[in-house]
């Protein structure tokens, strides 16, 4: 039966969500008072019926309901119960599942919140409708999770090992919640393009949800990126794989809008950029579902012997896309009105901010789609790997870092540059002591390592000399501090462990040593550890730092038979400042293993500056509430 | 450091670890070999490097490559040899030809493009700025 109400809770919440587009949409010229009422209790409910629909695949997994075709072909019984659960959204339909539970959690968030105007709420409610539609019939007629076998099969095909574990059970709804939450400000800049009312106030109305988005993208790269490191084995924190980028492009377009949107709100200036920023993110992740849904990445090919759902992403894709770009080109040469600022100016700050960004989006957005267009249109197979983001992603952020520290220090409308750079004195002396330091103390000669640490000096000295120096007056400069600052320490992780890694690969029996960065790695005892569907191998290391042992490791390898996979369950033993990484290779004869040994300096900043960014966003977006809150309280007290 | 490490381990006689199986004794030659392995993708894998891969034809290939430095070779006669097996998709850095110029160049275009509309609009703003 519960695969049922299932089915039924999805076919309801699609007629509501219909409902919501048509009432929401023609609430954006008539009777808008009724109609935003109408598509906030259509909202409501959307959000009460997808709830029941997951919480009904849950329970399926929970108890291993095999009849259900979706639970058979992704659960085993032998599976822990976590990752029952978890795996829910480990797979294709789950997945999408949760991708339209998002969707209906910003929807009612926007019904609730009535942020701006009737008329703008209306729209954008009307908008979110259009999606919820869209998505709830994809769902229904390509990737229904609900579908039932006869006969239900005595066990499941199992989950992915590699998917079998914390970080990602945590990663894919974190990065929806980013995916889906720009989804908010596409359709507040769709519903100001439709109502016409493209004042600040869309974009105020925007802010906690861009901002939501923007800390849940963070938040969903970095632990994306933790997850890689540890469990893939190969002690790398990003590949520059078509699915990471997929997840880089909103996110770097999310950073562009944020600052464009600050000058929107605060003086009116570049209005249609970004509306245009905003309907980009949202494409962007659209875009970046489509790549990893429709199996266009692992083959054009793969794409084209399973087209329904690819063709049905593609299609959506156009007309969500082409439909707000079309919008956008009807209505936007009418709306600017122009701002005035001179060249020297915060403003300026954050064209070349947006600029910048862009072209960094462009070479992720080159770099991943390029080699598909030429496989599919000349048929010539190309790879673009890391050594081309080096040269053409690494130059555009690291001129962006270079000009960061002045933006907050520029005034809107006109600023003194003299000004600025004088109160950047000590964050540049503090970037010369660095660089100092990297080349006679820590006796690193590289010109990249040089640089890149007095680069990240500069941007945390900048930041810091913000927070300490001038009083923090707002909430707001604090957070941009903070968010500035986190970017730094992550370019600190990734220059430490890229330029300064050391590795050693090697084969080792009981009792014998390699050596690593500053350790010594002793091969002690190897034994089987088992878990509950699968079987492993563990090694115990002890590593020596000088004459003492310091910490014995167990990096393991696992077999999981049902899905006949192998996995590396890597040793990490980190400082807070390194990081000693160990992963267990195949065994070459007589108790010999290859072990794969990384020293990896800095690496914990990578992940630390992740979390400082995303802090910075919660600070940012805490300032707003309770600014909201107090004006509310404010605003409350002549109506007694 | 490092020389009482080597020290106390000499005088420990502690059985040191035999190299990674295949690598090549000179440790140049060795370094030459993990750089190149880098710069190549495992063609069967899906965005893998020779370097990273489990694969057999990955193993096949950082073999090939270790014989081929011995006998002599240089790092871009490897690579054409690989090239010429595997194509262009062997190398992950694109050689720029005529179906990658866009790929290689619009990053660029996109920066002149961007940094022109802002200019154009940095001087409108200032016009506007002056008359008001």
């Amino acid at each position: 039966m519960t695969a049922e109400i299932g089915q039924l809770a999805l076919t309801l919440a699609l007629a509501l969500a219909s409902v919501m587009a048509v009432s929401g949409i023609a609430g954006a010229r008539v009777t808008a008072g009724i109609s935003r009422r109408i598509a906030s209790s259509a909202a409501g409910g959307m959000l009460v019926f997808i709830v029941l629909a997951f919480g009904t695949l849950v329970y399926a997994a929970i108890v291993s309901d095999f009849s259900v075709l979706n639970i058979a072909n992704n659960s085993s019984l032998a599976k822990p119960m976590l990752y029952k659960i978890t795996g829910v959204w480990g797979n294709h339909e789950g997945s999408m599942l949760l991708w339209v539970l998002v969707l209906a959690l910003y929807t009612a968030a926007i019904a609730f919140a009535q942020r701006g105007s009737e008329r703008l709420t209306s729209a954008a409610l009307g908008v979110q409708g259009l999606l919820a539609v869209a998505f709830l019939v994809f769902i229904l007629f390509t990737s229904n999770p609900f579908l039932r076998i006869d006969p239900p099969p005595f066990d499941g095909a199992g989950l992915n090992p590699l998917l079998q574990d914390l970080g990602l059970a945590v990663h894919p709804p974190t990065l929806y919640i980013g995916y889906v939450g720009l989804s908010a400000s596409f359709a507040y800049a769709a519903a100001a393009l439709i109502t016409r009312e493209v004042d600040a106030s869309w974009a105020r109305a925007a802010r906690p949800f861009m901002l939501a988005a923007w800390i849940a993208l963070t938040v969903g790269i970095t632990l994306g990126s933790w997850w890689a490191y540890y469990e893939l084995g190969w002690g790398g924190f990003w590949f520059w794989d078509p699915v990471e980028n997929a997840s880089l492009m909103p996110w770097l377009v999310a950073t562009a809008l944020l600052h464009s949107a600050l000058a929107t709100e605060r003086t009116g200036a570049f209005r249609t950029w970004t509306l245009l920023l905003s309907i980009a993110a949202f494409s962007l992740s659209l875009i970046g579902t489509f790549l990893v849904r429709s199996g266009v990445l692992t083959s054009v090919h793969a794409f084209a012997n399973d087209p329904e759902r690819g063709t049905f992403i593609l299609i959506m894709l156009v007309l969500a896309i082409g439909g707000a770009l079309a919008l956008f080109a009807w209505r936007a040469p009418s709306l600017e009105t122009g701002s005035a600022f001179e060249p020297v100016s915060r403003e300026t700050a954050l064209l070349i901010n947006n600029v910048l960004l862009v072209g960094a989006v462009a070479t992720v957005f080159l770099g991943t789609l390029y080699p598909l267009f030429l496989d599919a249109f000349t048929g010539t197979k190309i790879s673009v790997g890391p050594p081309f983001f080096a040269i053409t992603f690494v130059p555009i952020f690291v001129a962006l870092l270079i000009a960061l520290p002045f933006g907050p220090r520029l005034m809107w409308r006109k600023a003194a540059f003299r000004e600025a750079l004088r109160s950047l004195f000590p964050a540049l002396g503090i970037a010369a002591i660095v660089a100092v330091g990297v080349c006679f103390v820590v006796k690193s000669h590289l010109l990249a390592a040089i640089g890149l640490f007095a680069l990240a000096a500069w941007v945390i000295a900048a930041s810091l000399l913000d927070i300490v120096r001038r009083p923090v007056r707002t909430a707001a400069g604090f957070a941009v501090a903070l968010a500035h600052a986190g970017l730094g320490v992550t370019l600190m992780g990734v220059a430490g462990t890229t330029l300064w890694r050391a590795e050693t690969l090697s084969l080792l029996g009981p009792g014998e040593t390699a050596r690593v960065g500053p350790y010594t790695l002793t091969m002690g005892r190897v034994e089987r550890a088992d878990g509950p569907n699968y079987a492993a191998i563990r090694a115990d290391i002890h590593v020596g730092d000088g004459d003492r042992t310091i910490a014995t490791l167990t990096p393991a390898k696992r077999v999981y038979p049902t899905e006949q996979q192998e996995t590396a369950e890597t040793a990490i033993r980190t400082t807070g400042v390194s990081d000693l990484y160990l992963a267990l290779g195949d065994e070459r004869g007589k108790g010999r293993f290859i072990v794969r040994a990384y020293y990896n300096p800095l690496a914990p900043f990578i992940w630390f500056g992740g979390a400082i960014m995303a802090m910075g966003g919660c600070a940012s977006l805490w300032g707003r509430v309770r600014a909201r809150s107090v004006r509310n309280a404010i605003d409350a007290v002549p109506a007694e | 450091m490092r020389l009482i490490v080597l020290v106390f381990l000499l005088l420990s006689g502690a059985a040191q670890a035999a190299p990674a199986p295949g690598a090549l004794s000179n440790p140049a030659m060795e370094a030459r070999a993990r750089a190149l392995q880098k710069e190549l993708r495992c063609v069967v894998c899906q965005g893998e490097s020779v370097d990273e891969s489990n694969a057999p034809i990955a193993a096949d290939i950082r073999k090939l490559i270790r014989e081929r430095i011995a006998a002599g070779d240089s790092d871009s006669q490897i690579k054409d040899y690989l090239v010429s097996r595997y194509g262009d998709f062997v190398l992950m850095k694109p050689p720029l030809e005529p179906n990658t110029v866009l790929l290689w160049f619009g990053p660029a275009a996109v920066l002149l493009i961007g940094a022109g509309v802002a200019a154009t609009a940095v001087m409108r703003a200032r016009r506007r700025a002056l008359t008001i």
